[in-house]
């Protein structure tokens, strides 16, 4: 008889096993989110949104409050939930098309505001959901739907930056911080601290994950690991990018 | 901070922004999310000096996209929330309004009319009936009240918090840069005082409240699986628009009962259609006024029966035919011929009316 691996507590046990594809970053991110608001005990408190991408299927993914909004907008509508109620806690998910294309205008001026939210984007270098399109973070020579020769950088520039480009126009308060669904423990830890920053009111916070899709990505289990851990990370860099009150310590 | 902005009632001689500013208020709308277009501004002008005496909230975005996502966020969350917009900006605010239709979402939107296509003029026009009443990707499941006066603006900004919570429809209060702008008497009052109930907010999302043991969790969706799933939805949300819309269609006709030919119109061009009319029975024409209120629900039954009757109706806009369409649609298959004054963008006034129906009649 095998043990199946704890979940945690906010998870919804009805809607697992979950609808992403086998071996998809976005369960092993939302573990690593379900573990973090599970330690800090808000369930109650939290407010998820969910973007259209392979983030939607994240509909009915916990046991917390969950709206899913449209491609791109899910900034706005936790935005909007958080100014009308302070008292809740608000997470915007979204992958990178959503997050760096289509609302990027809604994520940045949600940074530049200092919106207290969180918002989680799962970086998996191309969009899902709709078949394995470029998206702001495929890699340079990166082979995809519409960059079939691979990513022209002359024709489609380089990847997005997105974590460097929010601790950028930020002010002090707010929380960015890049992981890797290789290092759970350490996303874990970026995504507590985010939502912390949220509770304490201090600005946005925001949290980059590096994530796989091996059905787009065409790989198998190694090769996936590998793209994640030895591709992906030469053009993004993991770690903690801005903290409040960083820069004093320094 | 100051209890009320309005004890009782009283005269006032205000803009329409101004008037549709105070209604919010008196209408206790919570927050405010906006992006300045003209001819809206004065609203969230208004609104952010008022607003803070009150309690209340303003947000300004970076787009009417967000002016629009913003806003359902602020319903979930159980407040009465509101924006406004006008032309370029309606045509990105279709897309939160067609997700506050899927997921019955009560947001208030206060759409000033200006010309288009395109940027066009921030001046006046009755060019965005189609896309108020139609828009987005979605099916019309909305109210849409159009205004003719000030006093339009102050009633129906406040009924429109109370009819989107209590039938969760998208409500609009579709007005124009005319009536933005003008200054004009009105009576603004507290609704209580009048004995208007005002629906209270519940929140969809952030219920106070352990989950599991004092309340369910919430999940909401706009996204289905199968084409069977999204059919259901689909025709139940028709089903109950449906069934509530006689509660909802508003309108206004007079001396249709013996008319000859009937001024159809909406809006602030109803007002030169009203003149009009008196203007000619004083002159001992048989003309009737007919002005459907809301555009959605269309009084089409009503307005069907005074077609049949008069079998005249003289379809005056300030749009070429977009409100026509509404009419030509809801009396299908009555005999009644249709004349038309269609000036898109421009205003119309009595004297053109008079002079089409003494020449046609
Ligand atoms: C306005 C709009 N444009 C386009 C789409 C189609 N669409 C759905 S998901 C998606 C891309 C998803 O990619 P990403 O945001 O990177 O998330 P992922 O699926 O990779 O997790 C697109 C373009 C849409 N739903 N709405
Ligand atoms: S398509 Fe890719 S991102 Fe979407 S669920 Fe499958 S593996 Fe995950």
């Amino acid at each position: 008889m095998s043990v199946a691996p704890r979940m945690p507590k906010c998870w919804r046990e009805e809607s697992k096993p979950h609808k992403f594809c086998p071996g998809c970053g976005h369960g092993l991110v939302l573990k690593a989110l379900g573990e973090a608001i599970d330690e800090l005990g808000i369930q109650d408190k939290v407010v998820f949104g969910a973007d259209i991408g392979c983030s939607l299927l994240a509909w009915d993914f916990f046991n917390c409050d969950t709206v899913q909004t449209h491609h791109g907008r899910t900034t706005p509508v936790v935005t909007g939930v958080k100014r009308a109620n302070p008292d809740l806690v608000c997470i915007a998910y979204m992958g990178d098309g959503g997050g760096y294309a289509i609302g990027s205008q809604h994520l940045f001026n949600a940074a530049a505001r200092n919106e207290r939210i969180l918002a989680v984007l799962v970086n998996n270098t191309q969009y899902g959901m709709t078949g394995g399109q470029m998206a702001p973070t495929t890699l340079p020579g990166q082979k995809t739907e519409t960059s079939p020769y691979g990513r022209d950088i002359e024709q489609a520039g380089y990847p997005t930056q997105g974590p460097e480009a929010v601790a950028a126009i930020t002010q002090d308060g707010a929380y960015v911080a890049r992981g890797t669904v290789a290092n759970l423990r350490q996303l874990k830890g970026f995504l507590k601290k985010a939502l912390e920053n949220q509770m304490a009111g201090n600005g946005f916070s925001f949290v980059e994950a590096l994530s796989t899709c091996p059905t787009n990505w065409r790989t198998n289990a190694a090769k996936t690991w590998e793209f994640v851990e030895k591709e992906m990370t030469k053009y993004f860099k993991v770690g903690e990018i801005k903290a409040p009150g960083q820069k004093k310590e320094a | 901070m100051a209890e009320k902005p309005i004890q009782g009632e009283r005269k006032a001689f205000l803009t329409g922004n101004e008037v549709v500013a105070y209604a919010a208020v008196a209408g206790e709308a919570d927050i405010m999310y906006g992006y300045p277009i003209t001819p809206q501004n004065e609203i969230m002008h208004y609104w952010t000096r008022m607003a803070p005496k009150y309690g209340k909230r303003f947000l300004q975005t970076e787009d009417e996209l967000s002016a629009g996502f913003t806003t359902l966020g602020g319903v979930l969350s159980g407040a009465k929330a509101f924006t406004a917009t006008a032309g370029p900006g309606n045509t990105l605010m279709q897309e939160p309004m067609s997700m506050a239709e899927m997921m019955r979402i009560p947001a208030v939107f206060v759409i000033q009319q200006r010309g288009g296509p395109s940027t066009a003029t921030v001046i006046y026009s009755q060019q965005e009936v189609t896309m108020t009443t139609y828009g987005g990707n979605g099916e019309g499941f909305r109210v849409v009240y159009s205004t003719a006066t000030h006093q339009d603006l102050f009633d129906y900004t406040i009924k429109a918090f109370n009819t989107a919570w209590k039938y969760r429809f998208p409500t609009f209060v579709l007005g124009d840069g005319y009536q933005a702008k003008m200054r004009e008497s009105v009576t603004i009052y507290d609704p209580q005082a009048r004995g208007i109930e005002l629906i209270k907010p519940t929140p969809y999302l952030g219920k106070p409240g352990s989950i599991g043991k004092d309340r369910e969790v919430t999940h909401m969706r706009n996204t289905y699986n199968t084409e069977e799933e999204l059919y259901e939805v689909v025709m139940s949300m028709a089903k109950e628009y449906d069934s509530v819309a006689p509660e909802i269609v508003e309108f206004d006709a007079r001396e249709v009962d013996d008319a000859e030919i009937v001024i159809v119109s909406h809006g602030v061009v109803s007002r030169a259609a009203l003149s009009a009319m008196l203007e000619l029975r004083g002159a001992g024409y048989k003309v009737g006024y007919f002005r459907p209120v809301t555009l959605r629900p269309f009084p089409g039954d009503q307005l069907r029966k005074v077609a049949d009757n008069a079998k005249r109706l003289l379809v005056v806009e300030s749009a070429l035919g977009q409100f026509n369409k509404l009419v030509q649609t809801n009396i299908y298959g009555s005999a009644a011929t249709i004349d038309t004054i269609f000036k898109p963008g421009v205003g119309v006034t009595s004297e053109e009316i008079v002079a089409k129906i003494k020449a046609t009649l």
